[in-house]
């Protein structure tokens, strides 16, 4: 009977581990709401920031952070959609292959504040960027390119293989294959990747605070002449994020308020990450409909 | 509407006009998409070429010895008493202090998930704990740190001596950020398993316990501990959460709840005081390539044991 005995007792301590798990996440996340979502109202998601002064909002914050994710994006799709094309389609077993996907593991378990010294030496200083929303975009794209790469070489390789054979069979080339036949079938898998990688990015502090820096100047939102330096949508302006604001609210705030900030700007981020969350699979599932006619199993 | 009979595609391209539209799209795709997958390449070899230049910089040109710099023990680059020193063993035991724990304390919850998931209850066990994973996943770094600040911290202040801040802080909150990570990977070997070797043994009347740790945990403990070595080197280049909860001060800790630096901390906090091209600031750039050089220490160990694993 003693073997029973310690089965029950392991099942029990496996379950409870669990449990403690989804506790951990549940807590974690009704703290940030409790303690957050009393401090957000519309003035604190408009208004700018203060540095002395009790009263300080998030909104340029808020802007840069969603501006910076949109420029990321539209670096990084077309780079990440071709290499994983290429991983997926194209690559032969070989050297270069296996470079490339040693590459790809080396390049996403890099530390992002090394991602973000290189952005710092190469794009900042060398290329002469300065502290800009453009070299922060430079940034995140290698740090969310490996992501992509793979998120797309697996969507191209679930792909049933008959699809491409009949493509083939029918006498079709190469690219109008990939670019007809399999890339509809795996575009949901990939526009469900993409958006859960954009809510990795978009709370990325590390890389960005050499790189998009850790100001953001007086903008006007009236101004949209994109080469004004106090035009809000002005790539080369520096653009201090809202990860990156709740970091130095931590360790060097100075505003009375200072505390509350930080619990109403992490819950914003966090009700975003969850919304890109949700966001995704909505997409995912719309759009394997809509491409396949059929709901999406499992 | 094109007729049905079109004629079959040439299939090598010749010379003149039968070099068709498609010919073209062929060659332009396998072009660009190679050129993408070339791109990564060179993104990491300038990144190597970079960093080492600026963090070799200090062994050569600043002509502090590589001994005094990994194993020295006091760091005061600006020489506030007398020469400056370049020591950085305290960050480098910082750094492996708090991944090692971390791993320590998220290993056996993220086994007990993935075990959960797959073996206990697969059908909603898995249902539940997919997106609790993938949502602690996306919590961003800083939010982690804002939480260790406001209770890790606290709750270590008033339950053990010292001031809260320090390894067992930074260790506790990397251990939440690395749970996903090594549950994942734990979860999937978990489910790749042939079926075949479950039931072999509840055949020859094991309880499920026996069966899972004699029969399904040797048999995947391969890509376990590739999970948790990849937590462990997410742990190991994690800057701001660690920064915020560990106290940053340039020593050894005598106790786990006394304040301590990483190497990632230093960084994060000196960089931006620094004058880029002296040799403080080098001294900097020789910790992310120390860094640099552990992530393809931790990518080379992933290698090894995914090959143990294949034979």
């Amino acid at each position: 009977m003693r073997a029973k005995l310690t089965d029950k007792i392991a099942t029990f301590f496996i379950v409870v581990f669990s449990l403690l798990i989804v506790a951990v996440l549940v807590g974690l996340i009704g703290f940030i709401l409790v303690r957050g979502l009393s401090h957000i109202d519309w003035h604190f998601l408009t208004s700018v920031p203060q540095t002395i002064r009790e009263g300080g909002g998030i909104g340029p914050q808020l802007f840069n952070s969603l501006f910076l994710l949109v420029l990321t994006l539209i670096i990084t799709i077309p780079l990440g959609l071709g290499a994983g094309i290429y991983m997926a389609e194209y690559a032969k077993p070989g050297k270069i292959t296996g470079t490339i996907r040693l590459v790809v593991e080396v390049l996403s378990s890099f530390p992002s504040i090394v991602v973000g010294l290189f952005g710092l030496l190469l794009i900042v200083n060398t290329f002469g960027f300065g502290f800009s929303l453009f070299s922060g975009a430079l940034v995140l794209t290698i740090f969310n390119l490996p992501l992509m790469v793979r998120i797309t070489e697996q969507a191209f390789r679930s792909v049933p293989k008959e699809q491409k054979e009949a493509g083939l069979a029918l006498g079709l080339s190469k690219w109008k294959i990939i670019s007809s036949v399999l890339f509809p079938v795996a575009l949901p898998s990939i526009v469900t990747g993409t958006v859960l990688a954009a809510g990795r990015v978009f709370g990325e502090a590390a890389a960005l605070l050499f790189t998009a820096g850790m100001s953001t100047p007086r903008l006007d939102f009236t101004n949209w002449n994109p080469l004004s330096p106090t035009s809000p949508i002005n790539p080369f302006r520096p653009a201090e994020t809202l990860a990156v604001h709740i970091w130095k609210i931590n360790s060097e705030g100075l505003a009375p308020d200072a505390a509350q900030i930080a619990a109403g700007a992490s819950a914003v981020l966090v009700i975003l990450v969850l919304l890109f969350n949700l966001f995704a699979r909505w997409l995912g599932g719309v759009l394997y409909k809509a491409m396949t006619a059929s709901k999406r199993m499992g | 509407m094109k007729t049905i009979d079109e004629r079959p595609v040439q299939v090598q391209p010749v010379r003149g006009t039968r070099w068709k539209k498609h010919h073209a799209e062929d060659v332009a795709g396998r072009s660009y998409t190679f050129i993408c997958a070339a791109l990564l390449i060179v993104i990491i070899l300038s990144i190597v070429y970079f960093v080492a230049s600026k963090g070799l910089a200090t062994f050569f040109r600043d002509g502090v010895s590589l001994g005094d710099f990994l194993f020295g023990t006091t760091w005061d680059p600006e020489g506030n008493n007398g020469e400056p020193m370049y020591g950085v063993l305290p960050f480098i035991f910082g750094s492996f202090a708090t991944s090692v724990l971390a791993a320590l304390i998220a290993s056996p919850l993220s086994i007990c998930a993935s075990l959960f998931m797959t073996e206990i209850v697969p059908g909603w066990g898995k249902k539940l704990l997919q997106p609790v994973i993938e949502l602690l996943a996306g919590i961003p770094s800083v939010v982690y740190g804002f939480i260790g600040l406001t209770v890790v911290v606290p709750f270590l202040r008033n339950v053990f001596p010292g001031q809260g801040i320090g390894i067992a802080a930074g260790a506790i909150v990397l251990s939440v950020m690395i749970l996903p990570t090594i549950t994942s990977v734990a979860a999937d070997a978990l489910a790749s398993l042939p079926r075949g070797l479950k039931e072999s043994s509840f055949a020859l009347g094991a309880t499920r316990w026996q069966t899972i740790s004699r029969v399904i945990l040797p048999t995947v403990l391969p890509s376990i501990l590739t999970g948790v070595v990849l937590g462990m080197a997410r742990a190991f280049g994690e800057a701001l959460a660690v920064q915020m909860v560990i106290g940053n001060a340039p020593h050894i800790p005598r106790s786990l709840f006394e304040s301590a630096s990483t190497l990632t901390s230093v960084i994060t906090l000196d960089m931006g005081n620094t004058v880029m091209g002296s040799a403080h600031s080098n001294a900097l750039w020789s910790m992310a390539l120390a860094l640099m050089f552990m992530t393809f220490v931790f990518v080379m160990i992933v290698r090894l044991l995914e090959r143990r694993h294949r034979i």
